[in-house]
């Protein structure tokens, strides 16, 4: 009844290939945008921007980066952990290195040097497809974690290994980084920048290069045949999306936890990533969003639902409970959705155009 | 195998350990602090092919599932692991470890049955990647059951191997040899499993079907080939192994979490060798064990150490841009 698009008339091109072609869906859009800038910072407790809304933010930007690569170019990658370990560590070489340099430019330059290592290790991808792939990808991550935990020239010789972010300004005394940072802070400037990231990867894949990706994606061969050059698609995407995994890494340290250590960004890591993408919906940019909101938010309902059933079980054991119902559920919803929330997102826009008809 | 491979293997083999060897001792000879003799070179190498028999074990679970169903199991390690503290937890029980066995064999197969109930058989037909991410899925499951179940505490697993390092060669080369036992009962048990396998395989009726659904599912169900109890037989068949190698690892470094994550080493021993082939992980193992255990101990002092965790992996990235298909993989043929 309210979902309709009876009556909207598109008299443009442009019109017609919109992000959001009907004006419900916009509004929805405005509203959502002006909640997430204007309510959250003000209404929500330190406590969940700190520990839900960072971390959300961050894995998404993570979750993206991944997406293009996997779900709109088809080449599947385990070295997540690692392109991330690259971001983190070339913003703080940057940062310290060259302190006058503005930390939003030190982000985008440690997305880009992580997208020629991206590059470097995305010519396999040229021999190789599928699996053979996903465990050469595996070598990026082990090679990268390794490195910069073994050189102590990355985190300029501290004895623990452990890098801190160094207090930067956003701009004036508002600092984004360090102890001075408040969480609202935090929030407001990645909500921003990952809606902006967002905005530009979800143009990304609707113009000339997306579609040569989803032609990869689809059939190698038959997209060869007609013209686009494999080597091209295949290491843009690796490109394009390390730079976005490169500069959520760098988050992740400058912003979400302030300091870190190269094992933060292991193999669990990557498969974290792999999960959001994977549960929220291949070749989905808003599935990035709902993947990364499932898989941040599951392990805290999981750790808080037994205190709140007035269950008394160990840590311990809790921890165990979580891993399993963790698989189980990841293994539920592969069953009932196997294209993820996105899906299930669309199929419940399609119901309530209709809705309260049945046909 | 034809006689023209087997040759070039034969030959090949110990060409490539000399060539290794005499640049290694060229180095040395190069660099002072450069450590370098031939008998230690021998120590480490055969050290490495009886770790390597190890990372073939596992890497056996993988190959099976994937050549009947082309299921990527990722959850073979936490298989592993959850055999191991089974066995652990009915030999504490008070079981005999030969009963002990029998049981927890018994347990594999009604965790195979389990999940083609409940797992693979509503996935039917889902692409690769998402019946992938269902094996993590049962990956952190199995973790977190068998952990529950059982606990988390480090276990030790003796079923009465001896584990004395002796020496062996002593005629041959001045001081011998020194290699550690249980990893040579490891090896033996290996090749006893293999040769099981290989006559389950190529004798019995069971195994001649599992060798048709390996080739073309379809043209095996057209023949009446139950699809799904071949898929119990060979998760069965891939959880007895599992609990093989668990029963090697566990006695050799306990049963502890981190057993699960062999599974990760077991990866470049498969794209190595190929995905579909038993002599290819058999050959992967031994090769990816070796290499990396002559490369972190001849070279991973000049880069600072612990290269272990990625030369693996670096190997077989190498093997794969110039043979895609592994060593012993079929060639992989593409039609538009």
């Amino acid at each position: 009844m309210i979902y309709r698009e009876a009556g909207q008339f598109k008299s443009s091109y442009g019109a017609d290939q919109a992000i959001f072609p009907i004006r419900q869906d916009r509004i929805a859009l405005v509203i959502l945008l002006a909640l997430a800038v204007v309510a959250v910072p003000l209404f929500a407790a330190p406590y969940w921007l700190e520990t839900i809304l960072v971390p959300f933010l961050v894995f998404s930007m993570a979750a993206i980066g991944l997406n293009l690569l996997t779900g709109y170019c088809g080449q599947l990658s385990l070295g997540t952990g690692g392109f991330m370990a690259c971001g983190a560590f070339f913003a703080y070489k940057l940062s310290t290195a060259f302190p006058e340099l503005h930390i939003v430019l030190v982000f985008l330059l440690s997305g880009l040097g992580t997208a020629f290592v991206g590059i470097l290790f995305g010519i396999p991808s040229l021999r190789i497809k599928g699996f053979y792939l996903a465990v050469a990808t595996l070598a990026a991550q082990f090679f990268l974690v390794w490195m910069f935990n073994k050189f102590p020239w990355w985190n300029n010789y501290s004895p623990s290994g452990v890098i801190s972010a160094p207090p930067r300004a956003l701009f004036g005394d508002i600092y984004l980084t360090g102890i001075q940072a408040t969480p609202e802070i935090k929030y407001s400037f990645l909500l921003v920048f990952v809606a902006v990231m967002a905005l530009v990867a979800k143009n990304l894949t609707r113009s000339r290069i997306g579609r040569t990706w989803m032609a990869i994606r689809d059939m190698d061969i038959a997209a060869e045949i007609i013209g686009i050059r494999p080597l091209v698609a295949k290491l843009s995407a690796f490109a394009i999306s390390s730079f976005y995994i490169g500069i959520s890494g760098a988050l992740w340290a400058f912003i979400y936890t302030g300091s870190v250590e190269a094992l933060a960004f292991d193999i669990n890591r990557s498969f974290q990533v792999l999960f959001m993408i994977i549960i929220g919906g291949l070749g989905s940019i808003l599935g990035s969003f709902l993947g990364a909101a499932f898989i941040v938010l599951l392990p805290i309902l999981l750790s808080n639902a037994p205190t709140a059933l007035g269950l008394e079980i160990s840590v311990e054991l809790i921890s165990h409970m979580e891993f399993m119902i963790f698989g189980a559920l990841i293994i539920f919803f592969l069953i009932v959705e196997p294209h993820g929330l996105a899906r299930l997102w669309q199929i419940g826009k399609e119901k309530l155009r209709l809705w309260p008809f049945p046909y | 195998m034809p006689v023209r491979t087997l040759s070039i293997w034969i030959t090949g083999v110990p060409l490539a350990i000399g060539a290794i060897g005499f640049a290694f001792s060229l180095m040395a000879s190069l660099n002072p602090s450069f450590f370098f003799t031939w008998p230690y070179f021998l120590e480490v190498l055969s050290a490495g092919l009886l770790q390597g028999v190890m990372y073939s074990l596992v890497a056996l679970g993988f190959v099976l599932i994937f050549k009947a169903s082309s299921v990527f199991n990722f959850a073979q390690g936490s298989m592993v692991l959850f055999a191991a503290l089974t066995m652990v937890g009915l030999i504490e029980m008070g079981l005999h470890w030969t009963l002990a066995f029998v049981v927890t064999a018994g347990v594999m197969v009604l965790l195979a049955i389990a999940i083609e109930r409940i797992v693979l058989r509503p996935m039917v037909n889902q692409p690769h990647i998402i019946m992938f991410m269902a094996t993590i899925g049962i990956f952190y499951f199995l973790d977190g059951f068998g952990q529950t179940i059982w606990g988390s505490n480090v276990k030790i697993l003796d079923i009465g191997i001896p584990k004395d390092p002796i020496f062996v060669l002593t005629g041959l080369v001045e001081g011998g040899m020194l290699v550690n036992s249980f990893d040579l009962v490891a090896a033996i048990v290996g090749a006893i499993l293999v040769a099981i396998l290989a006559v389950f395989f190529q004798y019995t009726r069971i195994g001649r079907a599992l060798r048709a659904v390996a080739d073309d599912h379809q043209a095996a169900l057209s023949v009446g080939i139950p699809l799904k109890t071949i898929w119990v037989v060979v998760w069965s068949v891939a959880g007895i192994v599992a609990l093989v190698a668990g029963i090697m690892w566990g006695g050799k470094a306990g049963v502890q979490f981190t057993l699960a994550l062999i599974a990760l080493k077991a990866l470049p021993v498969l794209i190595l060798g190929g995905f579909t082939s038993i002599p290819g992980a058999i050959v992967g193992g031994l090769i990816i064990g070796a290499g990396e255990q002559v490369a972190e101990v001849f070279l991973g002092s000049l880069v600072g150490g612990a290269i272990q965790d990625w030369f693996a992996y670096m190997l077989a990235l190498v093997v794969l841009l110039f043979r895609p298909q592994g060593l012993f993989g079929e060639k992989i043929i593409e039609r538009v």
